[in-house]
């Protein structure tokens, strides 16, 4: 546990440094509060420790167990009747559920998200609805998650994807409300929080080493990268759809 | 004192509620899908346990610390005018929240163990340790480069949604020349970035920026920097993986 605790330290000490040098050498002013900001620093090392134990002991191994579980070949049996070679990738539907499932869950209750919804209702003068926004995006991150999760179990390339996808968002940009653009583009990075990333990198690594076949090198990684595009879609064909309702 | 008690476990109470939907999803999965006990369910509850306040603990600390000093810099270097040091401090800014990403340091550190396992580099602490970082120290470099880049769109004023869709396309290209070990991990470190620490900061210098300057929306201004910290890992890690490759 200390170990974990030092190595944050020295993860912290940098940003402390440059901060500290910015104030003191270019603006030429002396630090405020200097109590309470060492303080803090203090909380954001044993923070950050303290976080990443718990990353090992929980949320690694829960990803890594519900991949497991939902790839067992007995499980497969029960629920498919498929076996072996014979399981196709409509088999594993309960692993998209589950994917998407975490995806819509932990993006509706993620907070920055909340602040960004009432702002950007408020920007909009009420033409884009808070919940409507917070569910276009959890339903963006779901559906990325889910699909990313496809790609793992077939195997198919991750840039093929990725391409299209923002081909789609070329598209849209062109189309939609020039108001949601970059609201829809940011809310791609906001959506994946601390807690959440750690989750399906896990996932996605657990599926890549279950399914044979599969390397997780090459086919694990992925499902952050489908988690932060998928929102920037469903948000802008919200914008899209506000645009239209507000027409009729 | 009274009053960072109450803040300290409002951010617990915050963190809580990051972990609540998963604890849920996963709850109902395991009791209505998959049916089976699950082992070492204490050591996990504990971990989860130290998850939330360690997230709690360090976004207090954040809070009373780090954010109120990056902010004011923010705003004395915008008020200063200076662009020289607006750069600096944009770079600096970048590369100095990302190193210290939570996220990061989980999503480092589990590339560094799959690549071990696949034979990419060698199987002992040294290479572990070197791999973890060098792919840290990338990432934190090009969200440096990206906040260079998103603060120098807020003073030109150049079209956001072509720089973005420029980009892609270079990420397009280059992904044809990387390694295919490397996509993946680039890939995922876009989304990874930005998440607890960057965020408000970026934020607070962007919309900081915006409104300091004459003829500028915060809200179209302001927003849009957290696109390039999602862009420019991909393109900087997989440049990454090919001088690996070659060198």
């Amino acid at each position: 546990m200390l170990a974990f605790v030092w190595d944050s330290a020295e993860d912290v000490a940098p940003v402390v440094i440059f901060l500290f040098a910015f104030q003191l050498l270019v603006l030429r002013q002396r630090i405020p509060n200097l109590g309470p900001v060492l303080v803090g620093f203090v909380f954001v090392t044993v923070g950050l420790g303290l976080f990443l134990v718990g990353l090992e002991e929980s949320l690694f191994p829960l990803g890594r167990l519900m991949a497991t579980q939902l790839t067992d070949p007995e499980f497969l049996e029960n629920t498919t009747g498929h076996i072996g070679n014979t399981l196709i990738w409509k088999d594993f539907y309960w692993v998209y559920l589950f994917a998407a499932a975490i995806g819509f869950a932990t993006t509706l209750a993620e907070p920055a998200l909340m602040a960004v919804s009432i702002k950007a209702n408020s920007v909009s003068g009420g033409a884009i609805g808070i919940w409507g926004l917070r569910v276009a995006v959890a339903i963006g991150v779901g559906v990325g998650v889910g699909l990313g999760c496809f790609r793992i179990i077939v195997g198919l390339p991750l840039h093929y994807f990725i391409a299209a996808g923002y081909l789609v968002v070329i598209v849209q940009t062109a189309m939609a409300p020039k108001l949601i653009v970059p609201l829809a583009y940011d809310s791609g990075g906001v959506t994946t929080s601390t807690v959440t990333v750690p989750l399906i990198t896990a996932l996605g690594l657990g599926l890549a080493e279950a399914v044979p076949g599969r390397s997780p090198l090459l086919d694990g990684f992925g499902l952050v990268a489908f988690a932060s595009l998928f929102p920037i879609i469903s948000v802008l064909a919200y914008g899209q759809f506000a645009v239209l309702r507000g027409k009729t | 004192m009274k009053d960072s008690l109450i803040a300290l476990s409002k951010d617990a109470l915050f963190s809580l509620r990051d972990l609540a939907p998963i604890v849920l999803v996963i709850f109902v999965f395991q009791a209505l899908v998959i049916r089976e006990p699950v082992h070492d369910i204490g050591s996990i509850a504990l971990g989860g346990l130290l998850v939330v306040f360690g997230l709690a603990f360090f976004i207090f600390g954040l809070r009373i610390a780090l954010f109120p000093i990056g902010e004011e810099i923010a705003y004395a270097l915008a008020r200063k005018g200076s662009a020289f040091w607006l750069f600096s401090f944009a770079f600096v800014l970048g590369f100095g929240t990302t190193i210290a990403e939570p996220a990061l340091l989980a999503v480092a550190e589990e590339a560094a163990e799959v690549a071990v396992e696949a034979g990419v580099i060698e199987d002992n602490e040294e290479a572990l340790e070197n791999y973890a970082l060098g792919l840290r120290l990338v990432v934190a470099f090009s969200v440096g480069v990206a906040l260079l880049l998103g603060v120098f769109r807020i003073l030109t004023n150049w079209s956001l949604p072509l720089m973005i869709v420029g980009g892609y396309v270079l990420v397009v290209i280059v992904t044809t020349l990387a390694p295919p070990e490397i996509v993946g991990i680039a890939y995922d470190s876009g989304g990874v970035t930005t998440s607890t620490v960057t965020v408000p900061l970026v934020t607070a210098l962007g919309v900081g920026l915006a409104s300091s300057l004459k003829g500028r929306n915060p809200m179209t201004d302001g927003f849009g920097l957290i696109a390039f910290a999602s862009l420019t890992p991909i393109l900087f890690v997989l440049i990454y993986g090919i001088a690996r490759h070659w060198i």
